[in-house]
């Protein structure tokens, strides 16, 4: 089963729909051990980033907890943020830590926030990627970006006037800045292959 | 590279989308839930929803909409039409929709924009501006509200810009003279507005052919397109637009 975080914030429920839709059993919770249960445990994120951080209170160290249990973990959007050290949006605030970086703002000189379907080169060796061509367009919205310092992690890139990390992989955390859930049938692909990791992890 | 967006636009009323001109003279469309999932398995980019009823009975049917759009449909939408309150922001972001979309409640009350992007983040949060043509003065426009019904002395630019520093992530912008008339998009007011900030800007109103939409992009800098009468009533295909805009050097998601 897999769970995807319910911190009572912002569009939670277009991630579960996907879940269901590609026929995952999947459920929208905030309880212990429930969180404990599942196979992999999505952190989703529509929100800024403080303000997710509030949201989650007592839920970081569960997250934290589960991450450390080998279970996979995928973050979305601001999800992905949150798996970093701090962030600067709207004053200074701490992540989870699970991957070296911060979080900036995207350079100034383009239209900001980078809004819309970008391209994503994506390295063979990245499990959430598996069975895709080497690029693809997914939908992404932010205004601010996860700057990865983690020398043990996979990166993905997108294009937006300088190399934009568009997803990340550390053992068993997943990072995404793009909305897979919103990103038609190739974000379903990669939800697909977040629930096939989480399944082989259980055998 | 970042993709210019193809938005098809569904007016609802009572359950329906409809499409007019200028505002009027509503024609049936079809089934919001069924149209949106058509357009988001043919390739659109993004779809948008507004409530042109916009009641309080209305409101609670578009959530209930929101929420079966959400099942079916897995790319980004946006949901308008009488928003108010940061509590109807939160529950429709919370049924689905990936954004909202503002325009008379953020004049009535600007920091309505502050608050909003404050909590959700910016990029959840469009501001739709209805821009009516200065009759006195060249290159001038006002913005209306209330669905267009009534005009206020504001000016586009000056609001456009103002609403970018208070927190809009978005600016979804709708000539009123050009809408529904299939005659082109107004892009001096297109061009006017992307020049004048830094968010995206979907230009609305008018497309009637495919160099409508190539001239919106080109001649208005627009970040996207926004389009009604020609997909709904299937002039062209979702398809057809990406491959005429690709063949022209226009990046699409094809």
């Amino acid at each position: 089963m897999i769970v995807v975080i319910d911190y009572k914030v912002g569009n939670v429920k277009s991630v579960c729909n996907a879940f269901n839709y590609i026929g995952c059993d999947v459920k929208l919770s905030c309880d212990a051990e429930t969180i404990d249960k599942a196979t992999g445990l999505v952190l989703p994120g529509v929100a800024a980033f403080g303000c997710a951080v509030g949201a989650l209170g007592t839920l970081a160290q569960l997250i934290q907890q589960f991450a450390s249990s080998g279970k996979p973990l995928l973050g979305i959007c601001v999800g992905h943020q949150l798996l970093f050290d701090r962030s600067c949006e709207y004053g200074q605030n701490n992540g989870l830590g699970l991957v070296c970086g911060n979080v900036i703002p995207i350079p100034t000189g383009r239209v900001i926030p980078h809004m819309g379907w970008n391209l994503v080169e994506m390295p063979e060796d990245m499990d959430l990627f598996a069975g895709l061509s080497k690029a693809k367009h997914f939908y992404f919205a932010h205004s601010y970006y996860a700057d990865v310092a983690d020398k043990n992690a996979k990166i993905a890139y997108t294009d937006y006037g300088f190399a934009l990390p568009a997803s990340v992989q550390k053992e068993n955390i997943y990072g995404v800045q793009f909305h897979p859930e919103k990103s038609g049938e190739t974000g379903l692909k990669v939800l697909k292959n977040f629930a096939k990791i989480a399944e082989r992890n259980n055998c | 590279m970042l993709t210019k967006r193809i938005i098809p636009c569904l007016d609802v009323k009572d359950d329906r989308v409809v499409k007019g001109v200028n505002f009027l003279n509503l024609r049936d469309a079809g089934d919001p839930v069924e149209l949106g999932a058509g357009y988001s398995q043919t390739g659109a980019d993004e779809l948008v929803f507004l409530d042109i009823t916009a009641t309080i009975r209305s409101r609670k049917t578009i959530v209930e909409l929101v929420e079966k759009v959400a099942e079916k449909v897995f790319i980004p939408f946006t949901v308008g039409g009488g928003i108010q309150t940061i509590e109807q922001i939160d529950e429709l972001l919370r049924s689905g929709a990936e954004k909202v979309s503002v325009n008379t409640a953020a004049v009535e009350n600007p920091d309505l924009l502050t608050e909003a992007a404050r909590r959700f983040g910016n990029q959840c949060i469009v501001l739709a501006i209805d821009a009516r043509r200065s009759k006195q003065k060249a290159e001038k426009w006002h913005v209306c509200v209330k669905a267009g019904s009534e005009p206020t002395h504001i000016d586009v630019l000056e609001w456009a810009i103002k609403a970018e520093k208070l927190g809009a992530g978005e600016i979804l912008l709708t000539s009123m003279d050009a809408d529904g008339t299939k005659a082109g998009y107004d892009n001096q007011l297109n061009r006017a507005v992307t020049d004048a900030v830094n968010i995206p800007v979907i230009a609305s109103g008018g497309a009637g052919t495919l160099q409508h939409l190539y001239d919106a992009i080109i001649d208005g800098g627009a970040d996207a397109v926004l389009m009604a009468s020609i997909t709904h009533f299937e002039n062209y295909t979702i398809k057809q637009i990406k491959e005429y805009l690709a063949g022209r050097g226009i990046p699409v998601n094809l």
